[in-house]
């Protein structure tokens, strides 16, 4: 009857601000604090809630930190005392006991995470260990994926994920730079392992115990020089009869 | 705008983890509370006051539901009525109070979408001004209906009337707006 005004009243449409949202759940205390804080890569933000530390990010610029988080997690941001026991996470590299809030991703993305959680300081692991850890031998890739995408990075330590061949591979927060950076800041030696690897290294054997590890492995550091066997992989390893060390798990036990 | 890895259904995350899943309430419905607010009062900081006040209202409810209740929820509808609670209460404290501000008050109509655009800034302020002409029980469902977009059944939830009213309201309104507007040009031209 009058189309054109029925029609026409579709022009009035307007969205809202931008800052309605966030005045909304700020109101409600949907809202997460954040601190800054030191980090071997510079200044850092780290942004919590009552679930535990929600995301990490590079400081340099606070406005773009902010933005970055309300993109990605859609929560508005207030500042607040940076706590104790996350300061000394970063400090030491050793974040057990720390509470993660990871709800705002999927059931094998945070089975990655929590499984990279698990790598000691100064050590590292492959992604293919972690798809392994996980019992999704072939997801390598989707691992990767994962790692890219982990909002938690130096407290979630992904820079100590690195590739199967000994490369060291990328690093979502700076490049693969700042993952070497990490690395030597843990007391490792990234040109070393690359040249170890490279020369077709995987494991080191202690020919005195029978068991085989990962070259970072802080038990492998402790092996007697005379003792010491460089291996390939885990079938030279079993060939010897050695079996996988208990704790960096460097493969399945045979049998 | 934000990945929810897992889309599961909106009113089971929010029977699940209300705190989660309340931004993507926010970000799927802010669009109609607002509309609905600003094109029924006629001001855009009106308009943020009321959207927001429908949020947090929401929130607080939502938050002493029990999940089957949240379950049954038809939440834009829902919304809105809590939205139009909100702008008859402004209407009322305001005619208690000296009036400051006509409806349809002069704020120079910002760039809105393809459809604003197509309309033209000129007809956009007469439309926004002749909504403000009609009485409320027409203005208000002709919102719903033509600017918000809602369903039939939902702005019958909305304003608690049947639907064969707010049909023949939403006829009324079309029928009165366009008259109402054509007067205005005539008006302007002689």
């Amino acid at each position: 009857m009058t189309p054109g005004i029925a029609g026409e009243l579709g022009g009035l449409r307007e969205a809202p601000p931008r800052r309605l949202a966030m005045a909304v759940l700020a109101e409600v205390g949907v809202v997460d604090s954040w601190a800054p804080a030191e980090s071997p890569l510079g200044p850092v933000a780290v942004a919590f809630n009552r679930h535990g530390v929600s995301w990490v990010g590079r400081a340099d610029d606070p406005a773009a930190f902010e933005e970055s988080f309300v993109a990605a997690m859609g929560r508005p941001l207030r500042r607040a005392p940076l706590p104790p026991r996350v300061g000394r996470a970063l400090e030491s590299g050793r974040a057990t006991g720390l509470a993660f809030d990871l709800r705002l991703r999927g059931a094998f993305e945070r089975s990655v995470l929590t499984a990279t959680s698990g790598i000691p300081r100064g050590e590292t692991r492959s992604y293919s260990w972690v798809a392994r850890e996980i019992g999704h031998d072939r997801a390598v890739r989707a691992v990767g994926t994962a790692l890219a995408r982990n909002p938690i990075p130096l407290l979630i330590p992904c820079h100590r994920v690195v590739r199967g061949d000994g490369r060291i591979g990328n690093y979502g927060m700076g490049g693969p730079d700042a993952k070497r950076t990490l690395l030597r800041h843990e007391g490792l030696d990234p040109d070393e392992m690359e040249r170890l690897a490279g020369a077709g290294v995987r494991l080191i054997g202690n020919r005195a115990a029978g068991v085989a590890c990962l070259p970072s492995c802080h038990h492998a550091r402790r092996i007697a020089p005379r003792n010491a066997l460089p291996l390939r992989g885990a079938d030279e390893a079993i060939a010897l009869g050695m079996r996988p060390c208990r704790s960096c798990r460097p493969f399945a036990a045979a049998g | 705008m934000v990945l929810f890895t897992e889309m599961v259904p909106l009113l089971d995350a929010l029977a699940d983890d209300l705190e989660l899943a309340f931004p993507r309430l926010v970000e799927e419905h802010q669009g109609a509370v607002y509309v609905t607010a600003l094109r029924c009062t006629g001001c855009r900081q009106a308009a943020e006051d009321i959207a927001q006040e429908t949020f947090v209202r929401a929130y607080r409810s939502l938050a002493a539901w029990p999940a089957e209740r949240i379950a049954a929820l038809r939440p834009r509808a829902w919304l809105l009525r809590i939205t139009l609670n909100a702008v008859r209460n402004r209407a009322r404290d305001a005619s208690r109070r000296p009036r400051t501000a006509e409806l349809g008050d002069h704020h120079p109509e910002p760039a809105g979408g393809p459809e604003a655009a197509a309309l033209g800034g000129e007809r956009r302020e007469l439309l926004a001004a002749a909504l403000g002409r009609l009485p409320e029980e027409q203005r208000i469902p002709v919102v719903l209906r033509h600017v918000a977009g809602l369903r039939y059944d939902e702005i019958a939830e909305a304003t608690e009337r049947p639907v064969g009213t707010v049909k023949a309201q939403v006829h009324r309104g079309l029928r009165r707006l366009a008259s109402l507007v054509d007067r205005t040009l005539l008006e302007s031209e002689t």
